[in-house]
């Protein structure tokens, strides 16, 4: 799924670095809106959850398994500028200590997981929850179809970045259709896991669920003064 | 100091456009790593890992690649080839970093090179977490199948979705009583200063480090 290093040509690494970069140094700034002085112990949280949900597979068929890739999981549940620190944090840590995509693809995984992952499932999700009736059902409905979406719409952009910057010459339409009907299957597995994730969620804790959060009566933590005796 | 060596070998060695840098990248990438000398022992352990990222590049990269392997045009095989060096060369230089390096010194060595504070907080806090969840997770799988669970099919779905669920709002909520504790102790939104041994480098080390990259581009060059 992470793309390794010399799979596509130095200036579309460093570009995609750049447009990396930027999109995490935006997230930086959004995601201390969504959880102010909480944001390094909770992402911090919700990262090592995605990498271990990462860790858990589910049984396909005939012995094959997928996992899941939690960009729009993670959005929902936490918010977008959250989870893409998040998926990014997973992904550096993947990098470097797993060795699992290369260490110049960084910022090529980065844009197609974390930033297109997210947002694009981001996108989806609060556009349905305008057109779906405002209710607790139509949450994981929602969730579900930004997960579908979401990762064809990742292996799309990566075969358009191959398109411009691969390094072995293949036809762009081959890349687009081989990528884009395997991740069909994979998104599909993706929606249905996220639509149970999110609906086992909210029926236990719906105001842990951040795309619900229209939905629920609000009560912050506050710590109380003492009232002396 | 074998972390800043690979930090900045990787990035130079995954480019070398030519097969017959290989074997040169690797003996830079294993008298980088030999320098701690632990480190001989390590790869040995990291061995299956090193075959398994052979094989990557045709398994996670199925249809790009499976789709080279059936046009067997030249370029594609050249290509293939080319990649599979590469990839295997970086995931070398990644695991001799991941062997040489604690995840500490891995952080630290992130913050030093300028990654932004909250993202290094983050990773932190996810190296630290990332133990407790996988601990979590082994458990609530033991529970599964001691109530006769069985991962065979797609009928296993909503058993795992349902895990998943409860193992983030299990997971979250541990985060919150951390934070909450660690408010206790006089959390204000910061990390103090990491306690411990983080040195920087010394400027022989990075000397080393220039000269192994410089050296390396050099020979490539000439042998291309």
């Amino acid at each position: 799924m992470h793309v390794p290093d010399g799979f596509l040509n130095l200036p579309t690494s460093a570009a995609t670095g750049v447009v990396a970069a930027v999109g995490v140094g935006l997230a930086l700034r959004g995601a201390r809106r969504e959880l102010n002085e909480r944001t390094a112990p909770l992402a911090g949280l919700v990262a090592a959850f995605i990498f271990a949900t990462q860790m858990l597979n589910f049984p396909v068929a005939a012995g094959t398994s997928g996992h899941l890739l939690g960009g729009a999981l993670a959005a929902v549940l936490v918010g977008p500028w959250t989870a893409t620190l998040c998926i990014t944090v997973v992904l550096i840590a993947q990098a470097f200590l797993f060795a699992d995509g290369g260490i110049t693809a960084l910022g090529t995984n980065v844009v197609l997981m974390a930033l297109v992952g997210v947002w694009v499932g981001w996108g989806v999700f609060t556009l349905l929850r305008k057109v779906l009736p405002k209710k607790l059902v139509s949450v994981p409905i929602a969730a579900a179809v930004a997960g579908f979406v979401s990762v064809p719409t990742a292996a799309l952009t990566f075969a358009v970045l191959f398109a411009i910057g691969g390094t072995v010459p293949v036809p762009a339409t081959t890349v687009a259709i081989a990528m884009g009907s395997v991740h069909l299957l994979i998104g599909i597995g993706e929606a249905l896991i996220t639509a149970a994730v999110v609906s086992a969620v909210l029926a236990v804790r719906p105001d842990l669920v951040f795309g619900a959060r229209s939905l629920n009566r609000i009560t912050p933590l506050e710590i109380k003064e003492s009232v002396p005796a | 100091m074998g972390f800043v060596c690979c930090v900045v070998a990787t990035p130079t060695g995954s480019y070398w456009p030519f097969l017959g840098q290989f074997g040169v990248l690797v003996l830079v990438a294993a008298v980088a790593g030999l320098a701690p000398g632990r480190l001989l022992r390590a790869l040995a352990v990291e061995v299956p890992f090193v075959a398994f990222a052979l094989a990557m590049p045709f398994l996670a990269t199925g249809p790009t690649t499976s789709v080279l392997g059936w046009q067997l045009s030249v370029a594609g095989l050249h290509g293939a080839v080319m990649l599979l060096a590469k990839s295997t060369l970086s995931v070398l230089a990644a695991l001799i970093l991941a062997a040489t390096t604690e995840p500490p010194e891995f952080v630290s060595g992130l913050q030093r090179l300028r990654l932004p504070a909250l993202m290094v907080e983050i990773l932190g806090f996810m190296i630290r977490y990332l133990g407790l969840i996988a601990a979590q997770w082994r458990r609530m799988a033991i529970a599964r199948v001691s109530r006769g669970f069985e991962g065979r099919n797609l009928r296993a779905w909503p058993a795992l979705s349902g895990a998943v669920g409860s193992g983030f709002i299990r997971s979250y909520e541990r985060g919150e009583r951390v934070h909450l504790a660690m408010l206790a102790r006089g959390y204000d939104g910061e990390m103090p200063a990491a306690l411990g041994s983080s040195r920087s480098a010394r400027p022989i080390e990075w000397a080393v480090a220039a000269g192994l990259v410089c050296g390396t581009a050099i020979l490539s060059w000439w042998l291309r």
